[in-house]
């Protein structure tokens, strides 16, 4: 179960805006696959390990060489809004 | 060669005919692309398996070169240089990445030429290609039935006879399950062997590209020009060997496992039959099969990845803010936030459907404060007994093998309304990638659903899944052909 305040919480910390259709229909989606997923809750788990990844990763780091990087041109093709020397976006104190 | 002489050849058989010199590498990708255009667009019955189709053939292919300029179908998720990448969804329509991904690049730099990309479920979120953003994909067997998803683009592009060979990608079933839906094959290869550079990601921990072609030849030729480290993804190791093209023609010696869940699972009555008849076929070519291999957590495997899949979603998806690429959208008078923030929330409000803002909120959740522990946490402990299972019962077996999908394709609409009986088509795919393993689907028979039998009532196409330990490819790959040799499946009926 989730309530609708948890809804829009959850909304908020993912940056979406959800109209009133979508916060009923959230509501009930999300509550039924989470009641499905809370069959893990009746497994013992407290000495079991994590895994986050199947590969034991050791830092990669490659060669120190100086390598090209996209162009700025080419950075800014698909942005909605760009300036000679930036992207453009809304004030943050609008 | 006559166009359906042409059109007969595998991707493999044609590119062998082009460096014989039987025909040119433009007069397949003509064919092709005349195909794709008449069949592959939404509009006229069209499949709608194509979002982009080529303009022309590049300058020069070249015929001596390992892929002698075939032309492939490329999910919409790889971002290719100049030419839309938009991972079927409206946050990404018309983008057009600056570069290419490593997978498409080894493939053009093996000589193939890219003939088109293919719609799937947005963000690679869904299992009936019907979560697309431009439109649904249609099954070539019965168009009122889905393709599976979320590689369906390209899994009804081969089956339709619109591509030569195609490739997608994989987290939780995305290759397999709409290849088995579609009478074709798919490779899902071990996490880590083919780069995730310039697959617009999804679930990084899970993602993985991979081959969908007509036969297990094609698949192998594919993946061998796929493979390989890459400085631009540190989790890429590439295979061990080389990958080698199969030829075993039995499987003596070879030990298949039945996880004794099956049983219990729910599955068509025509699926388990075209299963059982694989099982018994493969006990003539010499295989032993042991019907009582345990993956005690298998069960559990489903609400692990739909906790998993969405988190690290969650945060991969942070990236679409109307900042950089693709859409924007400034906030409205009266939204709560306004400026930058109005702006972030409206464009990802307009961007994203339905079942991807679902799985960003099911993800957010499942990582915020409170409930972090209870799910993401007890998810990656899920994941690790699910690893473990494996890795036992591959003491007593070399391959385990189930259906690919608990029943046939559906009906286009059947399971829209409902999220978790959409989620439970990825019941027999999502234990592997959780534990990184490679996994196969080859095409077993027809079966009719419990539902009628479709069209013509000759039934539908049944998967055969068979996963192995991870790296072991090639080996897979062989007993994936032997059985494929036996079966003799006509993927040929279903060709438009």
């Amino acid at each position: 179960m989730i309530d609708r305040n948890q809804v829009l919480h959850v909304a908020r910390l993912a940056r979406l805006i959800l109209d009133e259709q979508e916060i009923v229909a959230m509501q009930r989606d999300l509550g039924s696959v989470l009641d499905h997923i809370e069959t893990i809750g009746e497994l013992a788990l407290d000495d079991v390990v994590p895994t986050a990844h199947v590969i034991e990763l050791t830092a990669a780091l490659r060669a120190d060489e100086p390598v090209d990087s996209l162009s700025r041109q080419a950075t800014f093709a698909g942005a909605p809004a760009v300036s000679d020397d930036g992207f453009i976006v809304p004030s943050p104190q609008a | 060669m006559t166009g359906r002489e042409l059109l007969a050849l595998s991707g493999a058989d044609g590119v062998a005919a082009v460096q014989a010199g039987e025909v040119t590498a433009a007069d397949l990708f003509d064919l092709y692309r005349a195909r794709a255009l008449d069949h592959g667009g939404g509009a006229d019955g069209g499949l709608n398996c194509f979002s982009w189709i080529a303009d022309d053939l590049p300058p020069e292919p070249d015929a001596a070169s390992p892929l002698a300029g075939s032309p492939v179908a490329v999910k919409d998720l790889f971002c290719t240089e100049g030419v839309p990448s938009q991972a079927g969804s409206r946050m990404l329509e018309g983008y057009r990445p600056p570069y290419t991904a490593t997978a498409v690049a080894r493939l053009q730099a093996a000589g193939a030429t890219l003939l088109g990309k293919t719609n799937q479920d947005e963000f690679a979120m869904g299992s009936s290609n019907e979560h697309c953003a431009f439109g649904v994909v249609r099954n070539p067997w019965d168009p009122a039935r889905v393709p599976g998803g979320s590689s369906g683009g390209s899994a009804a592009a081969v089956a339709a006879g619109l591509a030569p060979w195609a490739i997608g990608t994989d987290t939780g079933g995305s290759i397999r399950q709409p290849a088995a839906l579609c009478g074709i094959v798919g490779l899902k290869p071990t996490y880590g062997a083919i780069s995730r550079y310039g697959m617009i990601a999804f679930a990084s921990s899970l993602d993985q590209a991979g081959p969908l072609t007509r036969d297990v030849t094609d698949a192998a030729l594919l993946l061998a020009h796929m493979v390989g480290s890459d400085s631009a993804d540190a989790t890429s190791v590439g295979l061990p060997e080389a990958v080698v093209l199969p030829s075993r023609l039995e499987l003596s010696g070879i030990r298949l496992g039945v996880p004794t869940e099956i049983a219990g699972a729910q599955i068509e009555a025509g699926v388990l039959g075209a299963f059982n008849d694989t099982l018994a076929r493969a006990q003539q070519l010499g295989a032993t099969i042991d019907h009582e291999i345990e993956l005690p957590h298998a069960r559990h495997a489903l609400a692990a990845y739909y906790v998993l899949a969405p988190a690290e979603a969650s945060s991969n998806l942070a990236r679409f803010d109307g900042v950089r690429y693709g859409h924007r959208v400034e906030a409205h008078d009266g939204d709560d936030e306004q400026g930058l923030v109005g702006m972030y929330m409206r464009t990802r409000h307009d961007g994203f459907g339905a079942e991807v803002k679902r799985r960003i909120m099911l993800g957010t959740y499942a990582l915020s404060s409170g409930y972090y522990d209870a799910y993401y946490g007890r998810a990656q402990r899920v994941r690790t007994l699910i690893a473990e299972d494996f890795k036992r019962a591959f003491e007593h077996v070399d391959f385990i093998v189930t259906p690919t999908s608990a029943e046939v394709a559906f009906e286009l609409g059947a399971k829209t309304a409902d999220p978790w009986s959409m989620y439970l088509n990825d019941y027999f795919t999502v234990p592997m990638p959780l534990a990184g393993l490679p996994a196969i689907s080859i095409p077993c028979g027809l079966a009719g659903s419990d539902r009628g039998l479709g069209p013509g009532g000759a039934g539908l196409p049944v998967g055969f899944q068979i996963a192995g330990p991870a790296f072991s490819e090639n080996k897979l790959l062989e007993v994936a052909y032997a059985l494929e040799q036996s079966i003799g499946f006509d993927g040929a009926r279903a060709w438009l």
